[in-house]
Order: structure tokens, then C-alpha cells, then sequence
């Protein structure tokens, strides 16, 4: 009647036992460096910046022949009267240098009128200025301004509905307050993710929006995980208080919060490292989500359950959580 | 063995076999180079991986209006002479703002009840008419009707522009209504990576009409306005162009409305006229034929009202002739066209010119070599990801660990093959989504070991703790796969292509997740423990 011979397991966290809600002001204090630093990058630094989906323009991606030098093409692009570019060699996390230039101009060259004079100027200049090597077929993206609202638009609705459907899902789910300690948990993630773009200067695009909403139903899940531990633990005692049934559940589910979110980051990691440039703005969102993910369910939305818990004790209406019965 | 696991067994493999089917068919050999074949044919590529062209137009579909009023502008005319009311003017007041309204002004009083009946009949029943201030009547078009034109006017242009796109080759393209905007089209052409292509066989703005030569040529537009004393008619305009080959561009003062436009063309040929150069030898429909002979007839140089006409291609004046003679329905039109110009020209008159000018809101092109890169790049991506995970499983839950990875092979396996068997499309994000798929699938196997580990450790046997592992954890699993399903469900809804990939991608391989997790990692573990002698120990 044994369990598994103890010497040959790996085991991390075996019994935990590290008092998660007694350290919640250092976690205060890190989220609020964290979004406070995004918010002012935001407002006063390098703003949000945006994709050319959703500020329009034309963006060329060519893919040279030989290693391009980029100083002539700059120079090539000036020759043949192209005004306002920008020129971005790209290169891969890993540090290995492409061959692929990406090509920039603003909104103003691709209105609905004169839709492709900025990818016909480009592409002239080089023709007639660049000798250092050939080029394939590039790739293109041009965005008018109509097609630029439209799309910022379906962004918005896309982000709206995703945040109702998880609110009316865990108010299904959860009594309410579950349901608003995930939420904001989940504003967080979303807050410091959109910060780091801001900070690191990366473009969000339509790409970008749906990493950062699955993110957001990442975060939701791993919270979920947490308050379902919370849930049974607080059906199963009564006479403990609020604050030891959190750091019980927290603990308990700590290996496999650690070693899931771990294995996510892993293959996560695995795409930003290696899955190219065109998915580089999804693969940081995802990288960055994941980690923050993960620290608000502990950080953020079990001591928010707590601090909701001992608010409403302090005025008088004493309730032990009562959750709402799981469907089995 | 247990009957009932070897059933399950069998249910299994059965069902790698089907999915397997399902995105590789039967494959020609086992080399990498045929399985690798017989992945590409069953697995449909985005045009973010295969290179391609994505569009958006937008239709102007008061053009589409325009020409509906003009044409009833004449009706207008003829019926009102046929009803025995002369003397009246019919103009377009404001043709550019308010393309869809006509004013008839200046009917003498005695006449004025019998214009409105000819004006609420039944030939005019699109319109609303009502009675100006100054007296005149307007009928304007319901809003109704213009509704129903515009999306006619969408989809005849749709077909117009698929019909060109075919008739150039086999291209496969899709043309259809796009939901973002009023009057959009989404244009997709696999395998052409060029937009300047793509545009030149679109061809925006052909429009080839016929018009009335009322007066010029003048030097410039301004010389053509003094002549006419500083305003243009309502129902006349100035169009610079050529007179004919050669000669320098003038501007001439045209009637508004065109006496043939690009629907009354039945047939189009490039031929060569007389001197040797391209010409377009064309053929009117009846109607239009009827009508074209009515006016040359009036208008030919021995007739009392010699008169000329002038060819106009997407506004500018290419030819101008005197009318020798009566025409009936076929005749050739000549002009500065090099055989290039002639033989689109002729394709566009065959498949019927575009109803209404287009657009450009939003062009995407993946060239060939970029798309290749990316497969290359997604697929290393997830065979690092998945070797990762792999790894660190049998390391970390050893036997267990074998579990979890078959599990894991056999989503791959039915997530491939959901995508073969229902064609979905393929993309970059998609092969992401393929990748966290990885990484939050072996989630619910962590969940369920972690579970089994903590029941083991509260002294229970294998077998109890097995069952309760999974029992505690289904909850937990369902809830979290149920959440991202509907995060995914609305990036389809609200997504483009890609993200729509990824969206599809994620959804599938969480919905096999469900089942391998489940069901066969349970299935395995029962099969072990039934080979262990009660009580023994279980590798985790």
C-alpha cells in the first residue's frame, strides 16, 4: 500500500509552505513600479506604439540577395525622392542578421486615393539607386485610413466582448467577487504587457491585440486554477481563517502553477527565439504575459479576495466566502 | 487484460489512424520528401505561407448612380415628348453631391398634371417625386432603391473583376462582399505576390463611353468655361484628351450623358485598322445598337445636324470623330493604343466593364521566398517547443512522463488532422497557435499528475489516486480550456485572416486536448496499472 519510492522523484515545492499574503506589499510595490513605468511611457515617452494596420502607411519587407547594406539603401531611397522613410534591418533575437530590410512610410502615402504610390516609389528608388545586389518579391502591407479604422475598430470590439464573456463566465462560475479580483488581475497583466511595448518601443498590431487576448485568458485560467483550490479548501474547513486557506491553496498549487507556466514559457520562449520576425511582436507579448500571468493570480488576485474579505469585516458583515457549488 | 482496455485500445489507435489520414491521405512513400508532399497537398496554406496577394476595394457606388440617373434622364425626355410636353428642361441640378436626384423645370402650367403621371408611373416607381418652390418637380431615388443598387453594384463588380482574374490563368481566386465597411470587396489571389499585377488586371477605372461632341476643341479647360460663358450646363462637361494618335491634348465640351457606356458592349476584338495600327473592332448589344443608329443617323455628316463623337476612356478623350456615316452595331474604334492597351481593353469590354470605379483601402502581398521563411521559421519553432516540453516531462515525471508525450503526439496528430479534414487555412499565427496548443495541452496532464502525486502522498494506492487525480482535476481542466475557447471564438469573430488562424488552430487543439489529456492519458495509466500487482508502486 506505497505511493512512489520518494529517493528517485524529482519533486520541486514538495510542501511549500511560504506565507504568499504576508508579502504582498513587496508585490504591491513591484506591480506598481512595473505599471507605473508603463503608463509613463506611455503618456510621456514613446506613447503606444502603433502597427501599420492600424496607422495605416506602407510597410516593405525585401528580401535581399546578399547581405544588404543599409546605408546605401537609405541613400537610394533619398536619390529617388522618397521622403519620410524608415529602414530597419531585421535581425533575429538570437542575434543573427537577416537579409531582410523592412521599409517604412506614414499614413500620408497610402490615403484611399493614391493607394500604392509609396510602394511603387520604393520600389523604383531601388531599382534605379541600389547596386550593391539584387532582390525576391518583397512583401508589402499597405493601409489606407479607412481600412486603419476599421480595423483598430474590430480590435476594440474583439478586446470589449473578450472581457465581458470571461465577467459573465466567472460571475457564472464564481460568486462575484472571484470575478472582479480575476478581472483585475487580468488588467494588470494587460496594463504592464502594453507598458513593455511601450518601453521597448514595439509596434502592437492586429497580431499583437490577439496575443495579448489570449494572454489575458491565460492569466484568467491560472487565477482560475487557484480560486478552484481556494474553493474546495474553503468547503472542506471552517475554522480557518481567510488568510491560511489562501496560502494553503497558493502552496499547494504551486508545483503545478510553476512547472505549467514553465513548460508554456518554454515553448513560448521557443517562438520568440526562433519563430521569425513576423510573429516577434506576438511572440513578446506571449513571453511577457505568461511571466506576468502567472505572478498576478498569487500576487494580485488572491490577497485582492482577502483584502475584499477583511473590508467587508470591517463593516460589520461577517461571511466566510460562501462559493458557489461547483458543478461536478 | 481488461476487455474494456482493449477496446479503448483499439478505439485509440483507430482514431490515430483516422486523423493521421486526415492531413497526410495516403502518402506515396515514407521518405521525408513524399511525407513532406503529402503534407502540402492536405494541409491548406494561408497567404501569409504561400505567397499571396489580399485586397480590399471599395466600390463607388454613387458612380453606379450616376449612371442610372443619366440614363433616366433621357428616358425622361422621350416620355415626356411622347405624353406631348415639350419645352421643359431635365437636368441633374447637382451631379456630384446628389447624384440621385433629377429636376424637370420650365413645363408650361397647362402641361404640369400630365408630366406627373408620366412621372409616377410605373417606369419611375425607384423615384419619389415632389414639387420644388420655385414650382419645378424633382424626383430623387428612394433610399430603398439606391440600397438595392449598391449591392448589385458590389456584386456585378465582384463577378466583373473574378471574370478578368480568370480569364488570365487559373489563378483560384477569391472575390467576395467584405463585412468591415459599406461597399467593400475582399479580393485573394494565392501564388501572385505582385499588387501592380493584380491592379493592372483589375483595372480600376476602365470606363469606356461614347459621348456627344458639343463644342471644341479648345487649348485649355479655362478657354473651353469663357466660351461657354463662365458656367457649365448642368448636363455638359469639358474632357481633356486627344483628338486623335499624335496630335496634343485639348479639352472638348461633351455631353454628360454617354450615348454608348461599357455595359452596351457585346464583344470586343483587337484587330488592326487600315495604317496597320491596334485598333478594337466592337459589337453593341441590340438595344444599344438600336439606339447608337438612331443617333448616328441623326447626326451623320450629310444630315441636318452633322455632328461628332467623342471616344472617352476612364475620362480622357481618346478619339474624336466626325460621324461619316449611320451606324448600326459593330464598328471600330481607333486611337493611340499600343496592342497591350488593346488587349486589355478588349478583355475589359468582354467581361463587361467595371460598374462603378474602385478604390484601394488596404493591400496585402506575401512574396514567395518571405512565406517559405516562415513556414521554415514556424515549424523550428515548434519541433524546439515541443522537444522542450517532451524532455522535461520524462524527466520530471519519468513513466508518467511517456504518458503525457504520447498524449501530447496524439493531439498533434488530431489537430493536423481536423485541419486537413475540414480545410481550414493554415498561417503563421495558426503554426503559433499549434505551439502554445503544446505548451498549455501538457497543462492539464501537469494538473492531473500533480494531483496524483498529492494523493499518493496522503498514503492512498496507485489506483485510488489515479482516480481521484483525475476526477479533481476534470473541473479545473474543462474550466480552463472553456475560457480560452471563447478568447479564441471571439478573435475569429472579430480577427483577419491570420489571427482567424490562429483562432481555428487554438480552438482545435484544445478540443483534442480535452480528449487526449482525458481520455487516453487515463486509458494509458490504466493499462499500466493493470499490468502492476495491487498495491505496487507507480512511476510519476
Amino acid at each position: 500500500m506505497r505511493g512512489t519510492p520518494e529517493e528517485s522523484k524529482v519533486e520541486l515545492f514538495r510542501d511549500a509552505k511560504i506565507d504568499w499574503l504576508g508579502r504582498k506589499w513587496y508585490f504591491l510595490s513591484f506591480s506598481l513600479i512595473f505599471s507605473v513605468a508603463g503608463v509613463l511611457s506611455m503618456i510621456f515617452w514613446h506613447g503606444i506604439p502603433r502597427g501599420v494596420d492600424f496607422k495605416g502607411g506602407t510597410e516593405i519587407t525585401v528580401p535581399f540577395d546578399a547581405p544588404p547594406n543599409v546605408d546605401h539603401i537609405r541613400q537610394a531611397l533619398e536619390k529617388g525622392g522618397v521622403k519620410d522613410f524608415t529602414t530597419q534591418l531585421i535581425s533575429t533575437p538570437t542575434g543573427q542578421k537577416g537579409n531582410e530590410v523592412v521599409i517604412s512610410l506614414p499614413q500620408s502615402t497610402a490615403t484611399d486615393q493614391a493607394h500604392d504610390v509609396g510602394r511603387t516609389s520604393i520600389e523604383n528608388a531601388l531599382n534605379d539607386y541600389y547596386h550593391d545586389s539584387g532582390y525576391g518579391q518583397p512583401s508589402v502591407e499597405i493601409v489606407g485610413p479607412t481600412a486603419g479604422t476599421q480595423l483598430q475598430h474590430q480590435a476594440e470590439l474583439a478586446t470589449g466582448y473578450s472581457l465581458i464573456g470571461m465577467l459573465v463566465y466567472l460571475w457564472f462560475r464564481f460568486e462575484l467577487i472571484y470575478g472582479v479580483a480575476a478581472v483585475v488581475a487580468v488588467f494588470h497583466d494587460t496594463l504592464i504587457t502594453v507598458g513593455a511595448f511601450s518601453l521597448t518601443n514595439q509596434e502592437i498590431s492586429l497580431t499583437v491585440i490577439a496575443a495579448i487576448l489570449t494572454l489575458i485568458g491565460y492569466s484568467m485560467n491560472d487565477t482560475i486554477v487557484v480560486f478552484d483550490r481556494i474553493r474546495e479548501n474553503l468547503s472542506l474547513s471552517r475554522r480557518e481563517t481567510l488568510t491560511d486557506v489562501v496560502n494553503r491553496s497558493i502552496n499547494q498549487t504551486l508545483s503545478r502553477t510553476v512547472i505549467s507556466s514553465g513548460l508554456t514559457f518554454l515553448t513560448v520562449m521557443s517562438l520568440y527565439l526562433f519563430g521569425g520576425a513576423v510573429l516577434h511582436g506576438f511572440s513578446f507579448a506571449l513571453v511577457v504575459g505568461i511571466v506576468i500571468g502567472t505572478y498576478s493570480s498569487i500576487a494580485v488576485a488572491a490577497p485582492m479576495l482577502v483584502a475584499y474579505q477583511d473590508w467587508r469585516k470591517s463593516r460589520g458583515k461577517v461571511s466566510n466566502l460562501p462559493a458557489k457549488r461547483a458543478r461536478a | 487484460m481488461n476487455k474494456n482496455l482493449k477496446g479503448k485500445t483499439a478505439g485509440i489507435v483507430a482514431i490515430l489512424v483516422v486523423f493521421c489520414y486526415g492531413f497526410l491521405g495516403i502518402p506515396h512513400g515514407v521518405t521525408p520528401t513524399s511525407l513532406k508532399q503529402a503534407l502540402a497537398d492536405h494541409i491548406n496554406l494561408g497567404l501569409d505561407l504561400k505567397g499571396g496577394i489580399h485586397l480590399v476595394l471599395q466600390v463607388h457606388v454613387a458612380d453606379a448612380i450616376s449612371s442610372a440617373t443619366d440614363s433616366d434622364v433621357e428616358r425622361i425626355q422621350q416620355d415626356l415628348s411622347k405624353a406631348g410636353v415639350t419645352g421643359e428642361t431635365v437636368v441633374k441640378l447637382d451631379p456630384v453631391a446628389h447624384p440621385e436626384a433629377i429636376t424637370i423645370s420650365g413645363v408650361p402650367l397647362a402641361k404640369v398634371s400630365d408630366a406627373r403621371t408620366v412621372l409616377e408611373g410605373v417606369d419611375y416607381s425607384n423615384y419619389d417625386l415632389s414639387t420644388n418652390p420655385d414650382g419645378s418637380l424633382k424626383i430623387a431615388m428612394k433610399i430603398s432603391a439606391m440600397k438595392d443598387l449598391a449591392t448589385r453594384t458590389v456584386a456585378n463588380t465582384c463577378e466583373t473583376i473574378y471574370d478578368r482574374i480568370d480569364q488570365l490563368g487559373n489563378y483560384q481566386p477569391t472575390v467576395q462582399p467584405y463585412g468591415l465597411g459599406d461597399n467593400e470587396i475582399l479580393v485573394e489571389l494565392p501564388g501572385v505576390s505582385d499588387p501592380s499585377r493584380v491592379e493592372d488586371i483589375i483595372q480600376s477605372t476602365a470606363r469606356l463611353e461614347i459621348h456627344a461632341v458639343v463644342s471644341g476643341p479648345y487649348e485649355t479647360d479655362e478657354a473651353a468655361l469663357q466660351a461657354l460663358g463662365g458656367t457649365v450646363p448642368p448636363d455638359e462637361e469639358p474632357i481633356r484628351g486627344v483628338g486623335s494618335a499624335g496630335t496634343q491634348v485639348q479639352t472638348w465640351v461633351l455631353q454628360r450623358a454617354p450615348v454608348v457606356e461599357g455595359t452596351d458592349f457585346r464583344d470586343a476584338q483587337p484587330s488592326t485598322d487600315v495604317n496597320g495600327r491596334p485598333d478594337i473592332h466592337f459589337t453593341l448589344t441590340t438595344a444599344a445598337g438600336e439606339k447608337f443608329y438612331k443617333y448616328t443617323s441623326t447626326h451623320s455628316k450629310d444630315s441636318a445636324t452633322p455632328g461628332s463623337m467623342a471616344i472617352v476612356l476612364d475620362n480622357q478623350v481618346r478619339e474624336v470623330a466626325t460621324i461619316e456615316s449611320a451606324i448600326h452595331d459593330s464598328g471600330e474604334i481607333t486611337g493611340s493604343f499600343t496592342k497591350q492597351q488593346v488587349d486589355d481593353l478588349g478583355m475589359m469590354l468582354r467581361t463587361g466593364s467595371l460598374p462603378a470605379g474602385i478604390s484601394y483601402l488596404d493591400t496585402t502581398a506575401v512574396g514567395p521566398s518571405l512565406g517559405a521563411e516562415s513556414v521554415r521559421q514556424g515549424v523550428i519553432a515548434a519541433i524546439t517547443g515541443m522537444l522542450a516540453v517532451v524532455v522535461f516531462m520524462l524527466v520530471y515525471y519519468r513513466a508518467a512522463g511517456v504518458n503525457a508525450d504520447l498524449a501530447l503526439l496524439l493531439n498533434l496528430v488530431i489537430l493536423l488532422g481536423f485541419m486537413g479534414f475540414t480545410g481550414a487555412t493554415l498561417t503563421l499565427p495558426g503554426i503559433a497557435g499549434v505551439i502554445l496548443t503544446i505548451g498549455m495541452g501538457v497543462d492539464s496532464n501537469v494538473l492531473i499528475f500533480e494531483r496524483i502525486r498529492e494523493e499518493l502522498r496522503a498514503g492512498k494506492t496507485s489506483a485510488v489516486a489515479v482516480q481521484q487525480g483525475f476526477g479533481h482535476a476534470w473541473i479545473t481542466i474543462v474550466d480552463t480550456h472553456v475560457t480560452t475557447i471563447v478568447s479564441a471564438a471571439i478573435l475569429f469573430l472579430f480577427g483577419t485572416g491570420p489571427v482567424k488562424g490562429f483562432a481555428v488552430t487554438l480552438t482545435f487543439g484544445l478540443l483534442a486536448n480535452l480528449f487526449t489529456a482525458v481520455y487516453v492519458s487515463r486509458t494509458i495509466f490504466d493499462a499500466v496499472l493493470a499490468r502492476k500487482e495491487r498495491g505496487a508502486a507507480l512511476s510519476i
